[in-house]
C-alpha cells in the first residue's frame, strides 16, 4: 500500500490524468474530457525510450554538423554548437557563452541522463530516493523547452542576413538536427507517466 | 495488491464519474474535490502539485489573457522588431520582413519551425482559450467543440515558446556585436508582453474547474 494515502488505482478506480475525474475501471476513455483513461501507461515505458532514442540519435549530429556557417572575404566557416560557445568566451561574453552552454550542451545531455534514469529508476532497483526522482522529474518537464534557445538565435541571425543587416551568415544542417532532439526529448518526457514514480515512492513507504 | 480498500462509490456510472472526488494527475492519489476560498489554492495532500485554483480566476483572469495576446500579437508582428542604425542611415525590419525573407530562402524549413513556434502556436492558443471561455463567462452553454478546443489549448502550452524567443532575441544581439548595431523595436517588448502572459496564464489556469463547466 501507498503510505496513508489511499490511490485511485488501489481503491479500484481509473483517474483521469486531464480533468481530475475518478471512473469505474471498466471505461477506457474519459466521457468528460475523452482523454484516454488508463491505470498505468498501457504500452509502459515503450513510447519514452523510443522518443528518447530519436532524440540522442540526432543529437550526434547536432553536435558534429556546422550549427553557423559564416563567409568573410570569401573564407568560409563553420562553427558547431561547442565552437560557437567558445567563440562567445574568446570575445569575452562569458554570460551569453553560458546561457548557449547551458541551453545547448549541459540540459541536453543532463536531459538525456535525466530521463534514462527516471525510466530506469521505475522498472528497477536504482539506488535513488523516490522523492529525488520526483525533483529529477520535475525539473525535466519544466527545462526541456529552453533549449530551443540556440534555434530561435540562429533564425535571428539568419533573418538579419536576409534583410542585409549582416554580411553572411547560414544555418548549417546541425540546426534542424538540434531543434529535432529537443523537440523528441520533449515528446519523452511528455510520454513519461509521473504516477509510476509515485507508485515506487509507495512501495519504498 | 492487497485489495484492502473498499472502492468509495458502491454503484458507479458511465457518464457521471464519482461525485466528491478528484485523483491527483502526478500522484494518483485520491483527494477531496472542493472548491478553494478566495486566493486558496487546492494542493494534492500527497505530492503537493496544485488541483484547483478556483472558478472565478480560472475564466475571468484567464479570458483576459487570452483576450490580450491578439494584440500584443499584431503589433509583434507588423511594428518594427530591430532596426539598424549607421552612418546617419536607419534601417527597420519587423518580424513579417524577416519571417518573408528567411521563408524565401533555403532556410524556409527554420523559418516555418519559428513561425509555428512563436506565431501560429501561441495564436490558436489564445483563439481556442477565447473560443471555450467566452460563452461560459457569458454564461452560456459550452460552445460546440469547446472540449476539443480545451484540449488543443492545453496540450499546445509547451509548443508555444513566445517567453523562449525573447531570450534568443537577447542571446542573438549579443552575437551581433561588432558586425552590425542592432537596436530592439516596440515589437520586440510586445513579444516580452506575450511571453509575461503565457507564464500567467500557467498561474491561474485551473483546469478541473473548467473541465466542470464543459461536462
Amino acid at each position: 500500500m501507498s503510505g496513508q494515502v489511499l490511490t485511485a488505482r488501489a481503491a479500484g478506480q481509473v483517474a483521469c490524468t486531464r480533468c481530475g475525474a475518478v471512473w469505474a475501471p471498466r471505461l477506457t476513455s474519459c466521457p468528460r474530457c475523452h482523454a484516454r483513461l488508463a491505470s498505468r501507461p498501457v504500452h509502459g515505458l515503450g513510447p519514452v525510450w523510443a522518443w528518447w532514442v530519436a532524440g540522442l540519435l540526432l543529437y550526434i549530429p547536432a553536435n558534429i554538423w556546422p550549427m553557423l556557417v559564416t563567409r568573410t572575404l570569401g573564407r568560409e566557416e563553420a562553427s558547431t554548437i561547442l565552437g560557437g560557445v567558445v567563440e562567445l568566451a574568446n570575445h569575452g561574453s562569458w554570460g551569453i557563452a553560458a546561457i548557449v552552454f547551458i541551453a545547448s550542451i549541459a540540459i541536453p545531455v543532463s536531459k538525456f541522463a535525466a530521463i534514462g534514469l527516471l525510466a530506469l529508476a521505475v522498472r528497477h532497483r536504482v539506488p535513488i530516493r523516490g522523492h529525488g526522482l520526483m525533483v529529477l522529474y520535475e525539473v525535466v518537464e519544466f527545462i526541456g523547452r529552453w533549449s530551443m534557445i540556440d534555434i530561435f538565435v540562429v533564425a535571428i541571425l539568419s533573418a538579419l542576413v536576409q534583410l542585409g543587416f549582416l554580411a553572411s551568415l547560414a544555418p548549417g544542417p546541425a540546426a534542424a538536427c538540434f531543434a529535432l532532439s529537443v523537440a523528441f526529448t520533449m515528446l519523452a518526457a511528455r510520454a513519461f507517466d509521473p504516477r509510476l514514480i509515485w507508485d515506487r515512492i509507495g512501495e519504498d513507504a | 495488491m492487497p485489495p484492502k480498500a473498499e472502492p468509495p462509490a458502491m454503484a458507479q456510472s458511465d457518464t457521471h464519474p464519482t461525485q466528491g472526488l478528484t485523483a491527483c494527475h502526478i500522484c494518483d492519489a485520491l483527494c477531496h474535490d472542493r472548491q478553494p476560498g478566495p486566493g486558496e489554492r487546492i494542493r494534492c495532500p500527497r505530492c503537493n502539485t496544485v488541483l484547483r485554483t478556483g472558478r472565478h480566476a480560472a475564466i475571468d483572469r484567464l479570458l483576459a489573457l487570452a483576450l490580450a495576446v491578439p494584440p500584443l500579437m499584431a503589433i509583434g508582428l507588423a511594428a518594427s522588431f530591430l532596426s539598424l542604425s549607421g552612418g546617419g542611415a536607419m534601417n527597420e525590419a519587423s518580424v513579417l520582413d524577416a519571417a518573408s525573407a528567411v521563408a524565401t530562402a533555403d532556410t524556409w524549413p527554420l523559418a516555418f519551425a519559428v513561425g509555428a513556434l512563436i506565431i501560429a502556436l501561441p495564436a490558436l492558443r489564445a483563439v481556442a482559450l477565447t473560443y471555450v471561455l467566452l460563452p461560459l463567462r457569458l454564461g452560456h452553454a459550452p460552445a460546440r467543440h469547446a472540449r476539443m478546443a480545451f484540449r488543443m489549448a492545453v496540450d499546445l502550452r509547451p509548443w508555444s515558446m513566445a517567453e523562449i524567443f525573447v531570450i534568443g532575441v537577447a542571446v542573438a544581439l549579443v552575437k551581433v556585436t561588432g558586425m552590425a548595431s542592432v537596436t530592439l523595436g516596440p515589437a520586440f517588448w510586445s513579444f516580452v508582453l506575450l511571453a509575461m502572459v503565457a507564464l500567467m496564464e500557467d498561474a491561474v489556469l485551473c483546469q478541473r474547474s473548467i473541465w466542470d463547466l464543459l461536462r
